[in-house]
Formats: structure tokens, sequence, C-alpha cells
């Protein structure tokens, strides 16, 4: 294979027009999904649980493994895994150490299981794959219907709490006081994060959920701290990784990952680039000695 | 009842106010350890009221009280009159300081905003007086300069402003602060603590002071409770802070000098939890 043939993998765009239309449906999904993955990954961020991501991903490929292995319906089998793996957490890692060691040691066993159906299963290849790394032709209406519907009931939920959650997650221990609901909240958060999750795998597939949950809102970060700027960011950024991830890969013969992930990390590393001035700008004199001998406790 | 030392009249002044706090017969126990019981208590309008004591003496299980966090064991606890809600509007709260993460998506106002409405289900449709109100409070606390700085940028003086002002949004009838000057430097720890007086000597709420350290707030505190070792004293600082009343708590010898409006306690049991001496 020469450097024609790997160009030619990664971007051919014959017959283009006639192509577009068979991904309607993956555009629309694509989409959703960044608008989702956009909102979802700015409190993935301020709660730290960029770790718990990947380990919700790993759980939700085993369901959706078992699902396809089975004969039944992928997304709902990616659901289950997914929602069970982000109660496990909600209820057993209320501390960022305790949670960081139990997605340690749930990850890989749900990433073994997800790997034993697949063995176990006898049909196409490109399913199996498609679960890991993506998949962009295979979006269904009745698929569409299912993903843009739990991406819209996710969506309203999360408006619904977004300033208690906003509180919480920015300090719980004030907005435990002022009579938000802490603990209740960040259970409800795990199991729409956990929806999250498995909506994304079925566009980036397990392996690559994080492009779509955490740079987006990482690369907003960088560059804003106003709330309504890096909601705007977080979404536009994850948008166009997803849709303009999609519209590249319909000409290569490769996943639709690799485009998608590039796209948002080339995202990040302009913002990076921006965000090293913003903070440059900002930073401080450190404080007075004096400061250290009265914290001494 | 644990408590061997004598209480002076729990109401400082005249009773025809109606106390902001009140407990009565209060108990307070920790994994089987009696933190404090037999507490009576009337905190007034206006009063600015400290909480002293070693780590683990029950200081801030007090604040928790009051904040409905935690149930007491025995007696009763009121607020402005009614019992101890959590969330409840009466009460302000200002907690340790505790640095933002640089890259926490909220500016200085929005912090803010959280102690105005941040309770709130729902998405903040329509403005209904925030923006200004949130205006008020960060020049209340001289924090308009840095309003739309990062918090995750801001130095921890100017984070504790913040709080401050989150504290004041709903103009409470109790403010309740646990340590709020830890970790400051002096400038911040004064600039801080005169707030926190003029909330309570000038808009009338009663101010309850949880610290490891008074001399920061000396000419500020009316009054004292002092815990350590399952017993309590109340009185003003003059009362507490002496050497008998201070030996008798711990149950061994410790000095208590005044130095140039400063109050220097010599001799504690357990050194490294104290700080009285320093600053």
């Amino acid at each position: 294979m020469d450097l024609q043939d790997i160009v030619d993998a990664l971007f051919t765009f014959d017959n283009y027009a006639q192509l577009l239309p068979l991904v309607r449906n993956s555009l629309i999904a694509g989409a959703v999904l960044g608008l989702l993955g956009g909102l979802i990954g700015i409190f993935v961020m301020m709660r730290d649980l960029a770790f718990a991501v990947h380990g919700i991903a790993e759980l939700s490929f085993a369901g959706a493994a078992f699902a396809l292995l089975v004969g039944a319906n992928v997304v709902a089998g990616s659901l289950v895994g997914s929602v069970l793996a982000a109660l496990v957490l909600g209820f057993m890692g209320i501390r960022a150490r305790d949670r960081n060691s139990i997605i340690g040691v749930v990850m890989p066993f749900g990433l073994g299981l997800g790997i034993l159906f697949l063995a176990l299963y006898e049909g196409r290849a490109a399913n199996k794959f498609g679960l890991l790394t993506g998949q962009i032709v295979s979006v269904d209406d009745v698929q569409l219907n299912l993903l843009v519907g739990c991406a819209v009931v996710v969506m309203l939920a999360l408006a619904a709490i977004w300033r208690p959650l906003t509180f919480a997650s920015a300090d719980p221990d004030l907005a435990e006081a002022r009579g938000v609901p802490v603990r209740g909240l960040s259970i409800l958060f795990m199991v729409l994060l956990g929806v999250s999750v498995a909506l994304s795998i079925q566009v980036v597939g397990a392996l690559l959920v994080l492009a779509l949950l955490i740079t987006p809102a990482a690369a907003a970060l960088r560059v804003s701290s106003a709330p309504g700027v890096v909601v705007l960011l977080s979404v536009v950024f994850a948008c166009t990784s997803v849709v303009g991830g999609i519209l590249l890969a319909l000409g290569g013969r490769i996943p639709i990952s690799p485009y998608v992930t590039t796209i948002s990390f080339a995202i990040y590393l302009v913002c990076r680039m921006v965000g090293s001035r913003r903070s440059v700008r900002r930073s401080r004199p450190a404080e007075p000695a004096v400061a250290a001998v009265t914290s001494l406790r | 009842m644990t408590s061997t030392v004598p209480r002076p009249s729990s109401s400082p002044r005249g009773t025809d106010v109606r106390p902001a706090i009140s407990l009565r017969d209060a108990a307070l126990s920790f994994g089987g350890r009696t933190l404090w019981e037999g507490l009576d208590l009337d905190i007034l309008p206006g009063e600015f009221f400290a909480v002293l004591g070693p780590n683990g003496s029950g200081k801030t299980s007090f604040l928790k009280v009051l904040l409905g966090l935690q149930p007491l064991d025995a007696g009763t606890a009121t607020i402005d009159g009614g019992p101890v809600t959590r969330g409840s509007r009466a009460l302000g709260y200002i907690p340790q300081q505790k640095s933002f993460p640089p890259e926490t998506p909220l500016r200085a106002r929005d912090l803010v905003g959280l102690g105005v409405d941040g309770h709130r289900w729902g998405l903040r449709l329509r403005d209904r007086g925030y923006r200004g109100h949130v205006d008020r409070l960060l020049r209340d606390v001289g924090a308009d300069s840095y309003a739309d700085a990062p918090v995750g940028l801001l130095s921890g003086g100017e984070q504790q402003r913040l709080r401050a002002a989150q504290a004041l949004a709903t103009d409470p009838a109790v403010l309740l602060c646990d340590e709020p000057l830890l970790s400051l430097d002096l400038n911040h720890q004064q600039a801080v603590s005169s707030l926190i007086n003029r909330q309570c000597h000038e808009r009338n709420s009663a101010v309850v002071f949880v610290t490891h350290e008074i001399n920061p707030v000396i000419d500020y505190v009316d009054r004292v409770l002092y815990l350590a070792d399952g017993k309590f004293r109340v009185g003003s600082p003059a009362e507490v802070m002496t050497s008998e009343v201070l030996s008798e708590l711990y149950g061994s010898p410790v000095e208590v000098l005044h130095s140039n409006g400063r109050i220097v306690v010599v001799g504690l049991p357990d050194a490294t939890t104290h700080h009285h001496e320093s600053a």
C-alpha cells in the first residue's frame, strides 16, 4: 500500500452526491449526539468524571455485545450496560479516590465480557468492530428515533437540574447547606451520563466516547469561563467533530471514529493555544508569605 | 451531665428580643463520645458569637446542627423562632476556603449568582432583577473589580469574598461561618472579617463564627462558646478567655496572656491543634 492508496482510503469523494442521502440518518444522529455530548461534557469536566466515562463505556460495550450475541436490540443492550455501570459508580464512588479504583476494577472486567460475547458471536464482523470504533451507515429509522428520543429526554432532564447541578458540582458543601439535594443529583447525573455514553457509542464506538463527551467541553473550558459561552462553544465543537467526521468518513473506507477524534483533537489544540494567553493575562503574584504562617494548623 | 463548669446566664442582654438561635438542653455525640450536652443557649440578632476549641471538640458539628445537616441527640434547636430546616433562607453559610479548579466554568458573578438562585430547578429564563442583585452583592464585598474574572483564577482571599457575597444573598437572619479566614493572608482576613462584622452589627444578623483563632475577630466578638473535652463555657471573651476557665476546661494548667489587645494561650495540651499564639 503506497501513499496514494492511503490517501484514497482516507479521502475519496467520488459519487459523493449519491452517498450523502444514505447517511442522512447518521448525520441527524451525529448532530443530536454532538449537542448532547457538548452539554453533558461540561458537567463531566466540572465533576472530574472523565475516567468514569471511560469505565461506563466499557460496560456499555459489554451490554451491546451481549445484545448482539443473543439477537436483542444493540442500543438497548448498550443502555442497560452503561446505566448499570453508572449506578454502581454513583452509589459506591462518592469520593474521587474510591471511584477511580472501582472504575479501574470494573472496566477491564466489562471489556473482557464484551470480548467474550463478541468471540461467541458468529454474525458479520463489521458489527463487532463497529461497537468499539463506531459505525456510519447503520442508523436506520427505528434506531434514529430511539437515539433522538433518548437524547431529548436526557437534555430536558439536564435543563431541569441545570442550576442546582452547577451549584452542586462547583461547591457541594455550600449547595448542601442551601438545601440542594447533592447526593440525589449526583446519582441522577450518573444515570443521564450512562444514557449519553450508550447513545454516543452507537456513533463513535466504545473506545472513543471520550472524544465526544470530554474533548469538546475541555476545549471550551480552555477559552472561556462565562457559562453561556462555554455551553455554546462546547456544543459547536462537539457537533462540528461528529458531523464533520461523518462527512469526511463517507468518501473513505475506514470507520468514522478517526475523523471525529482528529477533528475534536485539533479543536482542542487550537483552544489550548488560545487559552494559554488568557491564563497568562489573568495570573497574579503569589499571596504574601504570611498566609502560610496563619494557615498552619 | 459531664459539664462541670458552672454556666453563666445564657442570654447577654434583655429577653424582650426573640433570639435568632435558641438551643435547649442540646446534646451531641460522635462515635460514642459526647461532644457536648446540656447546652442552653440564646443568640440574639446582631450578636457576634464565636465558637472556639481544639479539633474534634464539636465546633463544626455545632454548625452542622444549625444548618440542619446533623440531628441533635437530645434537646431542641430553633432558628428565628422556627425549627431548624436544611436550606432555610434565614441562614447564610460561609465555609472554609477551598480553591476552585482553574477550569471551573464560572465567573465571579456566576458564583455569587448561585447564592441567589442556584438551588432553584430549571433554567433561569427571565432576569427578574437577578443581575442587579448580583451586582449589588459584588459591590458590597468589594469584588466588583473582578466581577467577570474566572473564579478558578482568583486568589483564595478573592474567592472567600465571593463566598461571603453568596452567603449574604438572602440577607440572612443568621450567618454561620466555618473557619472563613483559614489560609487567607492578613489583609484578606481583615477584609472578610469586617464584612461579616458589618452584616452582624449594622444589619442585625446573628453571626456564629467557628474559629481556631480568636484574634482576627477579637474586636467584634460579643460572646464566646469554648468547647473542650466534652465540656463548654459560654460568656464574654473577658469571662471565658482566662487562665482559670481554660485550665478547668482542659483539665490541665493553661495560661492566658493578654498582650496589645491580643490573646495568647500558652500550654495547651495538644498544641498542634491550636494556635492562638500565632498571627
